[in-house]
């Protein structure tokens, strides 16, 4: 279980994260969201140990990560599986050499048991005579597909994932969407993704929590995100016109009538 | 950022690259492939440079002994001393801070940009015993190797020019190579050699592990990384040479 307390990060003068406490759910999909510059990424490299929050604790199954030895750090960090946002292939390593890399660094298998378990990575995540092609050679979805591969290929305890749709078409998107749900699922990990897709918050939030200005502003799970009352966590959600009618149409099913601010011939029209 | 901090942070790279390494096959395999792309990878280029800088040190030579006194045997012991002591470690090693160090900066940088630093950090990897500690070992092999390479070409390309030209009769460069010689010249320039390849791989390392922004900054830490290495190799030359040549 990973539980992040009252966490503070700051840049010289400029503080990001401002007193964050949550706790990640075991074997559920924890989706952070924000707008740009809310402290997000921050965040995120703060639980992976990338960055070195200024007070707080980050625990891992009750061990606070920063004041571990650099031998028990490497323990944990073992234990995790991280998609970055581009990707992160090493570029001179084909795909099975990218996948078999953690393998070959971690593992004392012999080749064939370590070819047999990349390809079933690899067909986890639906890729098939993707081998011995170089990422250059690959599109945005099948490189992130690579990356979740190579980051599920020591079986994690944990999977971070960082904008996994970013640069992605809206289809390409819900395939990666649906892969990290159903691997967090399948493997019964705790995933925490980095996000502003709403789409993404719908498909796979099981557990949502929306930062502001480096804050913790609110939290629930993709069912109470759309009648939430946040009036900061709506102005994100519901940024475009089109968003908010499709809020009203849902309401209108759901409960026969339509947000208190807004009225009828806004939506018909 | 002052020069203090970051020599400073520089010591601290260096220091954070002794630790036990998470798999010695993995390292092993990374120091025979930084071997192979700055040793073999810098040989056409050190090839062209120690032959045409022997020539040109003889022929140079030859013009300015006029002197019916001193024997042309001597064009000979001149190239030799001057191609060992100076045109071979500090010559080649100038040049390789160019194509050696560009190298090792923009691929850090470029992995540091990309994420790869980070991802090899997340699973646990020791980034600076893995990436940098291999890159400076393997200078550390293969440019003294590259250094007596080049210094026996030099003297070879000395004596090709002045052969063909017909100055000196290619016994009488014979006899001039083996008059006068000092063993030491070539531990000096052995201590060089090590020095430069620790310059070499140690701050275009450096430069490119801390690059942050993005394809600029690539290109600027680069250039940055290959500038400070030739004025650290000057500097250093002239320490060496105030120490060891008393």
């Amino acid at each position: 279980m990973i539980e992040v307390k009252n966490i503070r990060k700051g840049f010289g003068e400029k503080t990001v994260l401002n007193g964050v406490t949550v706790t990640m759910q075991p074997g559920k999909c924890n989706l952070i969201i924000g707008a740009s510059g809310s402290g997000k990424t921050v965040f995120m490299k703060c639980m992976v140990g990338l960055l070195v929050p200024d007070q707080g604790e980050i625990c891992y199954d009750d061990k606070d990560f920063n004041k571990l030895v650099e031998e028990e750090k490497k323990e944990i960090r073992q234990q995790i599986g991280m998609l970055f946002q581009g990707s992160a292939l090493f570029d001179s390593l084909t795909v099975e050499q990218n996948i078999m890399f953690p393998l070959n660094m971690f593992t004392t298998d012999n080749y064939s048991q370590k070819l047999k378990r990349v390809n079933e990575v690899l067909d986890r995540v639906n890729l098939k005579d993707v081998n011995k092609k170089f990422p250059a050679e690959l599109s945005g979805g099948m490189k992130k597909r690579v990356g979740i591969a190579r980051a599920i290929v020591l079986n994690p305890k944990y999977l971070f994932v960082d904008e996994p749709n970013s640069g992605l078409d809206p289809q390409t998107s819900l395939v990666i969407d649906k892969l990290v749900k159903e691997i967090t699922t399948e493997y019964n990990i705790t995933t925490v993704v980095n996000t502003h897709d709403m789409n993404s918050v719908m498909e796979i939030g099981d557990h949502i929590i929306f930062m502001h200005q480096g804050k913790k502003e609110w939290e629930g799970n993709n069912k109470e995100i759309i009648f939430n009352k946040n009036e900061r966590l709506n102005e994100f959600i519901f940024a475009s016109e089109f968003l908010k009618d499709a809020k009203d149409m849902r309401m209108l099913e759901q409960t026969g009538k339509i947000d208190e601010n807004r009225n009828m011939d806004d939506l018909t029209k | 950022m002052t020069l203090f901090t970051e020599f400073g942070r520089y010591l601290l790279m260096i220091k954070g690259m002794f630790s036990k390494p998470e798999n010695w096959k993995m390292y092993w395999k990374e120091l025979m492939h930084q071997c192979n792309e700055i040793g073999f990878g810098s040989l056409g280029i050190v090839v062209i440079i120690s032959v045409f800088m022997g020539a040109v040190s003889a022929l140079q030579t030859a013009y300015q002994l006029v002197s019916p006194v001193i024997p042309l045997s001597a064009i000979a012991t001149i190239v030799r001393d001057t191609v060992i002591l100076e045109f071979a470690p500090t010559l080649v090693c100038i040049v390789l801070a160019g194509v050696v160090g560009s190298k090792i900066a923009s691929e850090l940088g470029n992995m540091r940009v990309s994420e790869q630093i980070d991802a090899l950090e997340i699973m646990g990897i020791n980034t600076k015993a893995y990436l940098v500690l291999p890159k400076i070992l393997a200078a550390l092999i293969m440019i003294p190797l590259l250094v007596i390479f080049s210094a026996a070409l030099g003297i070879y390309g000395g004596r090709l020019a002045v052969t063909t030209s017909g100055i000196v009769a290619a016994n009488m460069y014979d006899k001039g190579l083996l008059e006068n010689f000092q063993p030491y010249n070539v531990f000096f320039a052995l201590v060089k050699a090590y020095t430069f390849s620790f310059i070499i791989s140690s701050i275009p390392a450096y430069y490119g592990y801390h690059v942050q922004g993005g394809a600029l900054e690539i290109g600027r830490s680069s250039t940055k990384s290959v500038v400070v290495s030739c004025v650290s190799i000057l500097f250093a030359d002239y320490v060496l040479a105030a120490l060891l040549l008393q």
